[in-house]
């Protein structure tokens, strides 16, 4: 079959030339198209940082904003433009791009897109540790939340995987779904227990509890840092297997892709991703559910074209939410992780309701 | 078995199992439009036609599944959306297309089930209910394996215990929607010897939708032939059945010959211009050009 | 073919019991299993009739519970312990029988009403009350049961559509739950910490506190539901193989679903209202008590009675493993139905069933 010269941007996957009839015309389907999209969503990106640098409970003007921008000084804006807005900006591109992603790959991995890193236990395990934190170490602030909610998240997403890899056939999603719910569950009620018998543990925790972007410096983004670039790499080299196991296990190995190493691998990113953002903002749940589904509505099935446009549209999500979190309630702010909810489950019960559902 | 057909003194003796008028579909898609079907009582009925004629269709409408928005379905000159679920569940017994059995159910629990229209919550396993089952069984032949699990049976084995639930219902009609679908050829026979049977000793009424039209030759005393939503013809298979109705009703070229065991009329299509030889009873006759399938 | 009358009558392996015009289906080891578990039941109630704070003798116990024991003793053993048991197991079996219809209702082991979000609904209207509007323990108990109610009927609302009653439920319970669990936490972080504090422990489940006054609700109830529940669940065996074969067989598929996610949510609603969201009894009950009987598929009555024996083994643990301190009994059933749950899916899994 001859096909017209194509660009070098353009993937073996992308050609197929024009369009196919179910797909609406908007969908990016030859890769010069989603190149231009995925620019396009990077320039958007900038803009909603840009805002959310110039945007907050207090007002600056935006020319104090940008000369205070490159211009540090001592005043009061500078001050807040640099040692809260852009942190705030970073982390939050950095969190939403690793929960973006995590999403991603889970959802690639239990070939169910109605998949999300959180249902899964990643979030109770991360929450359970830093309960455990508060109380018994006595710990106060999210730079200290950080390693033990870490840890919490890897070994909750370890515990899951190997409960729900028990057997004959693996991870199956419903395993994966069930093992998630169970290990939720149990651990959920420890939190419970441990919060209720002190006050004070319950009053550091339910802050946490929500998933905030305030509060938080460069320095907690420094110590994730590495850990998203890592699981963000690693994301993208297994992209391709991804798409290889998408079609079933048997056509994956057919096509020459190890089905086990992917798995490990896949665990592997969606932990440090996951565990990362978690531990660094706190529990944000259906950012890593919705985008990449958005993402595939767009780019279609290929994965490593959904890994790139998520990795740009969910920062812009969280960002934004984080945006609109800091404006609704002037003075006060409302968590980021409560706005992602408000607005990601109404979303999701949209995505549930259109398609054929979707055995879990 | 009551004598169906059987009017009042004076009237016109009419089938029990009518379609008047009716429009189906799913949705929003109509398949059939002023429909007007006639199910003879104590014929073995076999709807034939091509994929996406609407013969399933019409069958689920026949048995309630589907409501028709326009027209209604009589039974015993009654709407059959008027009367009682379980009151129609009585009189037809539906054999669905694709059914699932509950994890790990035996096969006696099964085919108790087809009871339950004649049950009531204190009346839930009488004497009568344990003969009618025990027989369904036998008729069947599956009564060595009553207390085997379902899931372990195999294709043909599974598709006999669903009949002998559908004979635990005891009604004087039964629907059939494709009973041979998933079976090999020595069970698909099996499944309509069976069937036949039911009709000739029993009296049943049956209505069966087959898509292997020598079947429905072989089987049916009445035929009706449908497409495009619409009935082309109906009849005894050897008075209807020709190689110009096969042509316009699946768009296959064949010859028609009798079976040489039952007589009945036997579809052979004919082959393709390049491997067809010499045409021995038609030296001179032109050959023959396919037409292509559902044109 | 061979003809039906040379063949042998058979027997058939289906028992019943008739009495004249009568006759009930019985198979014998879920019959001798729910017989088991109502006198089981039975024996955890009397039994923590002994336990408490207070030691008190046998014989005054027992004194008391025939109707002979002075004003005192009655007091602690009739009003604190024999109503709060009572609370536990008529809750328990509220619980157990509904999360068995859900789970029969959607084909899913997963069906609660903990799942599809009527629990986080009545937590939102509870909090409601706690929080913002400041009402009685009654007014609390209204607000769950109001939002319980609601969300629930915009699950099934949204989730209806194209007939099948399944995992699509699941699904959008899952969307509402995190859609209400923002607004519950909203409402927890910007509250005062006592305030807070009190709302946690509503959220987490507890018995604590209950007698007479919140029996009589939740029993009447439970009497009434659980008998039209029973009935209501013949035909769901027969949904299980198909809406076409059951409609066939007469079932009016519809409408037996709506009556019975009506009942169900009803005895749910009961027990939330009078106790919080406890976790996992409605999850774990049903399962539980499935394998006991052996039996092919979830049922109704053997679910109720084991949910009543958990809960109530649960509050007594509750009560007395740290005491005096009295854990609220959701953490319990949280802690063991989690692990029940992995233990039960695991040696599930390893025999392959999946």
């Amino acid at each position: 079959m001859s096909s017209p010269p194509q660009t070098p941007a353009q993937s073996p996957a992308a050609s197929g030339g024009g369009s196919h009839p179910d797909v609406p015309k908007w969908v990016a389907t030859t890769g010069r198209r989603k190149v231009i999209g995925l620019l396009f969503a990077v320039a958007l990106l900038g803009v909603v940082a840009l805002f959310s640098i110039a945007v907050g409970s207090r007002y600056i003007p935006p020319g104090e904003v940008l000369s205070v921008l490159f211009n540090p000084d001592d005043s009061q804006a500078s001050t807040i433009v640099h040692e809260l807005r852009i942190p705030r900006t970073v982390l939050g591109i950095a969190v939403g791009l690793a929960l973006g992603m995590a999403g991603a790959v889970m959802q690639a991995l239990t070939r169910n897109p109605l998949a999300d890193p959180g249902l899964l236990g990643v979030n109770a395990g991360a929450a359970t540790a830093v309960v455990i934190g508060i109380s018994v170490f006595g710990v106060g602030n999210a730079l200290g939340y950080l390693p033990f909610a870490f840890a919490g998240a890897a070994i909750a997403s370890i515990v899951v995987y190997l409960i729900g890899s028990a057997g004959r056939s693996g991870a199956t999603p419903v395993r994966l779904a069930l093992a998630g719910v169970a290990v939720t569950a149990a651990l959920t009620a420890v939190i419970d227990g441990m919060t209720l018998l002190d006050p004070e543990t319950f009053d550091r925790y339910r802050f946490w509890a929500v998933g905030s972007l305030s509060g938080r410096g460069m320095d907690i983004f420094w110590q994730v840092a590495p850990f998203i670039l890592v699981g963000g790499v690693l994301a993208v080299t297994i992209g391709h297997s991804l798409n290889a196991l998408a079609m079933g296990d048997d056509v994956g190995r057919a096509l020459g892709a190890s089905v086990t190493r992917t798995r490990v691998l896949s665990g592997i990113v969606i932990m440090l991703l996951a565990g990362a953002a978690t531990a660094a903002v706190g529990p944000i749940g259906f950012v890593g559910l919705a985008v990449p589904h958005a993402a595939r509505a767009i780019t279609g099935p290929d994965n490593r074209w959904v890994l790139a446009y998520t990795a740009i549209l969910a920062p812009i999500l969280l960002v934004g939410a984080d945006i609109i979190g800091r404006i609704v309630v002037q003075p006060a702010e409302l968590s980021v992780g409560i706005v992602t909810a408000i607005i990601g489950a109404p979303v999701f019960i949209a995505l549930v309701r259109r398609r054929r559902v979707a055995q879990l | 078995m009551s004598a169906p057909g059987v009017g009042k003194p004076g009237m016109p003796a009419q089938d029990r199992l009518r379609a008047r008028d009716v429009t189906i579909g799913y949705d929003a898609r109509v398949i059939s439009e002023g429909l007007t079907v006639d199910i003879p009582d104590n014929e073995f009925t076999v709807i034939i036609g091509p994929n996406a004629c609407g013969k399933s269709t019409l069958l689920r409408s026949l048995a309630r599944m589907l409501v028709p928005t326009a027209g209604a379905v009589l039974l015993d000159g009654q709407s059959i959306s008027s009367l009682k679920s379980k009151e129609v569940a009585r009189r037809l017994g539906l054999l669905p297309q694709s059914s699932v059995a509950p994890d790990g159910i035996t096969v006696a629990d099964l085919v108790a089930r087809g009871r339950y229209p004649h049950q009531k919550l204190l009346r839930q396993w009488s004497r009568t209910d344990e003969e009618i089952v025990a027989g369904a069984l036998a008729a069947t032949n599956v009564a060595d394996l009553a207390d085997r699990s379902v899931d372990e049976l195999s294709g043909g084995q599974r598709q006999r215990v669903w009949l002998a639930m559908a004979l635990a219902q005891q009604t004087p009609i039964l629907l059939l929607d494709e009973p041979t679908t998933y079976l090999d050829i020595a069970h698909q026979i099996e499944m309509l010897d069976l069937c036949a049977d039911l009709h000739a000793e029993q009296g049943r009424t049956l209505v069966a939708v087959l898509h292997d039209l020598n079947h429905a030759c072989r089987y049916a005393t009445h035929l009706i032939a449908m497409r495009a939503g619409a009935v082309v013809a109906t009849g005894r298979p050897s008075e209807i059945v020709t190689a110009q109705l096969v042509e316009d009703v699946f768009g296959l070229a064949c010859r028609v010959i009798d079976d040489p065991e039952t007589g009945t009329p036997l579809i052979v299509p004919l082959a393709r211009a390049a491997l067809r030889g010499p045409d021995l009873h038609h030296p001179d006759a032109p050959p023959a050009v396919p037409t292509p399938l559902g044109a | 073919m061979t003809a039906v009358e040379n063949k042998p009558p058979v027997t058939l392996p289906l028992a019943a019991v008739r009495l004249g015009p009568v006759s009930l289906r019985v198979t014998r080891r879920p019959l001798i299993v729910t017989v088991l578990l109502a006198v089981a039941v039975v024996g955890v109630v009397v039994g923590t009739c002994f336990l408490g704070d207070y030691p008190l003798p046998a014989g005054d116990v027992i004194a008391s519970l025939l109707g002979n024991g002075s004003t005192a003793t009655d007091f602690v053993v009739l009003d604190l312990r024999l109503a709060r048991a009572l609370c536990a197991v008529t809750i328990g079996a509220a619980l157990g029988a509904s999360g068995a219809a859900f789970q029969a209702l959607t084909r899913n082991p997963l069906g609660s009403p903990d799942i599809i979000g009527f629990t986080s609904g009545a937590a939102t209207g509870a909090l409601l009350q706690i929080l913002i509007i400041g009402g009685t323990s009654l007014a609390i108990a209204g607000g769950a049961l109001v939002g319980g109610l609601a969300s629930a009927l915009v699950v099934y609302l949204l989730a209806m559509g194209r007939g099948a009653v399944g995992y699509r439920l699941v699904l959008v319970g899952i969307g509402l739950n995190a859609f209400l669990w923002a607004i519950n936490w909203y409402l927890l972080i910007t509250a005062k910490l006592e305030d807070a504090m009190s709302a946690q422990v509503w959220l987490t489940g507890s018995l604590n506190g209950r007698s007479w006054d919140q029996l009589w609700p939740v029993l009447g109830v439970v009497l009434i539901c659980l008998p039209l529940l029973m009935i209501a669940s013949r035909p769901l065996g027969l949904l299980e193989m198909g809406d076409d074969a059951a409609r066939a067989l007469g079932v009016r598929a519809d409408r037996t679903r709506v009556v019975i996610v009506i009942l169900a949510v009803a005895l749910a609603a009961g027990a939330t209202a009078t106790a919080g969201p406890i976790a996992f009894v409605a999850l774990a009950a049903p399962q539980l008590a499935k394998r006991l009987t052996g039996s092919v598929a979830v049922s109704v009555l053997p679910a109720a009675l084991m949910g009543a024996f958990v809960l109530a083994v649960s509050d007594i643990v509750s009560q007395r493993l740290f005491a005096p301190v009295q854990l609220p009994v959701g953490i319990a059933t949280g802690v063991v139905g989690g692990l029940y749950l992995i233990w039960l899916l695991l040696s599930e899994w390893k025999k392959g069933r999946g």
